[in-house]
């Protein structure tokens, strides 16, 4: 090796093995860096640590130590002392009321836009070539490039009480199925644009894009040798669904399950147009921050889906789900 | 952490200190030339320039005649007014009655002499000495644009006016021979408990409540369930005044405490609709103009304060936002689109039946100990969410 060397270097000439350093600050500076590529790592990583760690981090922080003060019960001012008296607030039953409405919401979409998006995306990832493709595509995604408001306001037209679903219902004969799913207890009401289902039947309108993505994605992955192996080895089609492509398929629903959760979680705008006006925790941060002045109430608000979806995502990456991304 | 807060904190209150003197301000005696423009804090829709709508203009014609440039920055909520109004850098703020106290009392305001502003005695004799801008005998604004929060009332249900609020507060059935349930709305914001107080006043004197903004315990107690009790009869409640509009026209809602903004929009929709004062009368709002203790142009601003009361603003502006002005003349005097009718539509003539807006504190004046805002804030939650 170390005749080699200058063997090659005689026989190709041209340049010397090591420059003479440059002149002028810049210029040595930059060398510097070069030669310890730690700096350099470090310089590239500091601007995007500074955005995540300040404005991101650090304004969490700020809002979690606002959840550790209080309210003075009789000024209304907040105390600026540590004490885990708001979080005990949370416990209040029509507090708590709000944070159980909301995850089993959360939950229920999550459910529903599984079981929807699961066929529509096993179409598209085993069936749909060429053109049709494209055609899924374009369906799943037109609708998320439209304005979200838009479509929220129009779909309180659609569930009104004098709207287009009800009109339909009664032109098929079928406005005593209507009332009878209005009926329901809890989930009914005077119209499914006053009612628990038409907020469920428009979070789940909204999210459901966001689970057909991930779970083609993952279902595309699904090697067709495996399913055709398990087809030779005698496994019926039920049996190939269950114990090879679902759980083959699983992650990517759990991926976009993330996605269904975690924004039904924090939406505020849905349940304010479309539902029976009880607060979800969204609204209730924007309640208790807003006119109330109750700011560390609405920040032990806020702390509740950052814990539920902490715990989510730890399951989440258990079951492998971000492989799916 | 907690240390590194409380530097901040304690940083910032230095900050404060030293750039906003405390002291209030003497009251200026005479008027200097146009600084050359002029910055307020209004709600949304109350400072138009012909931008939104070619018709609704009452800024172009001052800044000609003055050459005070219009600043404006809008604000959604009377705390988002307070807060920017302590942040400083403004002259001018359209005031709500729960905000206008507040900013005095943190002395953020200065006092405003009335013989600099040649049209004062325009103003409504009402409005001259309300004790929302008024205190001790010192002004400190001038009237705004006020209106009442009305009951609205589908023409078709009601062939004669509901004479009282219990068509949205008790269990009935309407002059349709249906019930009121699923039928009726009310408001979604904690302040709507004082509605339910002012139904308490007419019918239960026992309770002995002198202000619907000023409750003890147990009035605060009987007011929340009359609230329990709407709540069986309200599908929706309504925050959003489109929202509203919708309901009435798709959701088969009746009746519901509303706005004459909503009113307005439905009749020019051709619904069959129609507001009226209950003889239990109504809460309201009445908004001021009031001057920052530091602006830094107070000649533009006594400016604007006189162009706001001698201009077309009154007349255009009660029409754009369905209010009423608060100088009478702009009813009649043909200085804008509004008229004697529009005027008392917008519910000029029920000025007495109206108890304004104001934030319920803990001290209150009639009875010593009350029910603050931020537990209206959550009860009225627990209510609507069925508690």
């Amino acid at each position: 090796m170390t005749q080699a060397a200058p063997l090659s270097a005689t026989a190709r000439d041209p340049a010397p093995a090591i420059f003479a350093p440059r002149g002028g600050l810049l210029p040595r500076l930059v060398d510097w860096i070069l030669r310890h590529p730690r700096v350099f790592v470090f310089l590239m990583v500091l601007p995007i640590t500074l955005w995540l760690g300040l404005v991101y981090v650090g304004s969490l922080i700020a809002l979690l130590i606002q959840s550790f003060f209080s309210i003075d019960e009789f000024s209304g001012l907040v105390v600026r002392e540590f004490t885990l008296k708001t979080y005990g607030e949370l416990l209040r039953p029509y507090n708590f009321d709000i944070i159980l409405r909301t995850v089993l919401m959360a939950a229920s979409v999550t459910v529903a836009s599984a079981i929807l998006a699961f066929p529509i995306a096993y179409f598209a990832a085993r069936y749909a070539r060429g053109r049709w493709k494209a055609v899924f595509y374009l369906g799943i995604m037109l609708p998320l490039w439209s304005s979200y408001l838009v479509k929220v306001y129009a779909w309180k037209l659609v569930l009104a009480k004098e709207g287009i679903l009800t009109w339909l219902f009664a032109k098929l004969h079928l406005t005593w199925l209507l009332e009878a799913v209005l009926a329901v207890p809890v989930i009914g009401g005077n119209s499914l644009s006053v009612s628990y289902l038409g907020t469920f039947i428009v979070f789940t309108y909204i999210w459901l894009p966001y689970m057909i993505l991930p779970v083609q994605a993952s279902l595309e992955r699904v090697p067709a040798t495996l399913t055709e192996a398990a087809a030779d080895l005698g496994a019926t089609p039920r049996q190939n669904f269950r114990l090879v492509i679902l759980p083959l398929a699983l992650p990517g629903v759990v991926a976009g399950s993330i996605f269904t959760f975690s924004l039904t979680l924090g939406d505020y705008i849905i349940p304010q147009i479309i539902g029976s006006s009880r607060l979800f925790i969204g609204q209730a941060v924007y309640t208790q921050q807003g006119t109330a002045g109750n700011i560390p109430l609405a920040a032990a608000f806020t702390v509740v889906p950052i814990v539920i979806m902490g715990i989510y995502l730890w399951a989440a990456r258990r079951m492998g789900a971000f492989d799916a991304l | 952490m907690k240390k590194i807060f409380h530097g901040c904190v304690s940083g910032l209150a230095l900050v404060a200190a030293t750039s906003l003197p405390l002291s209030a301000q003497e009251m200026l005696t005479e008027l200097g030339e146009g600084e050359g423009s002029v910055s307020i804090v209004a709600w949304p829709g109350y400072i138009e320039r012909g931008e939104t709508d070619p018709a609704f203009d009452w800024v172009t014609k001052f800044e000609e005649e003055t050459g005070c440039m219009v600043e404006v920055k809008t604000a959604n909520t009377s705390d988002e007014m307070v807060a920017l109004m302590n942040e400083g850098g403004f002259d001018l703020v359209t005031a709500s009655g729960d905000a206008s106290l507040r900013l005095i009392a943190g002395k953020r305001l200065q006092p405003v002499n009335v013989d600099l502003i040649p049209s004062w005695s325009r103003v409504d004799d009402r409005l001259k000495d309300a004790p929302w801008h008024t205190v001790d005998g010192t002004h400190y604004g001038t009237p705004f644009m006020w209106g009442p929060n009305v009951l609205m009332y589908n023409t078709e249900v009601f062939p004669e006016a509901p004479t009282s609020w219990s068509v949205v507060f008790e269990p009935m059935t309407l002059q349709d021979g249906e019930s009121n349930e699923g039928r009726v709305q009310a408001y979604d914001g904690p302040i709507y408990v004082a509605d339910a107080a002012m139904y308490l006043m007419a019918h239960q004197p026992d309770l002995g409540i002198t202000s619907p903004y000023e409750l003890n315990d147990a009035q605060y107690a009987a007011a929340l369930d009359l609230l329990r009790t709407q709540r069986t009869l309200v599908s929706r409640y309504w925050h959003d005044a489109f929202i509203q509009i919708d309901d009435f026209k798709n959701e088969g809602v009746v009746a519901s405490s509303s706005w004459p903004f909503q009113v307005n929009l439905l009749k020019a929709d051709g619904a069959p609709v129609a507001s009226t004062i209950p003889e239990e009368g109504a809460t309201g709002w009445a908004d001021t103009l009031m001057l920052h203790a530091d602006s830094e142009h107070p000649s533009c601003a006594y400016k604007f304060m006189e162009h706001s009361l001698s201009s077309n603003l009154q007349s255009d502006l009660s029409v754009w936002f369905g209010a009423v002005p608060s100088v009478p003349e702009a009813c009649t005097d043909g200085s804008g689109m509004q008229t004697a009718e529009g005027c008392s539509a917008n519910g000029l003539d029920d000025f007495e039946k109206i108890a304004f807006w104001r934030t319920p504190v803990s001290q209150c004046e009639s009875q010593g100990s009350c029910v603050p805002y931020y537990r209206w804030v959550s009860d009225y939650i627990g209510v609507i969410g069925g508690r």
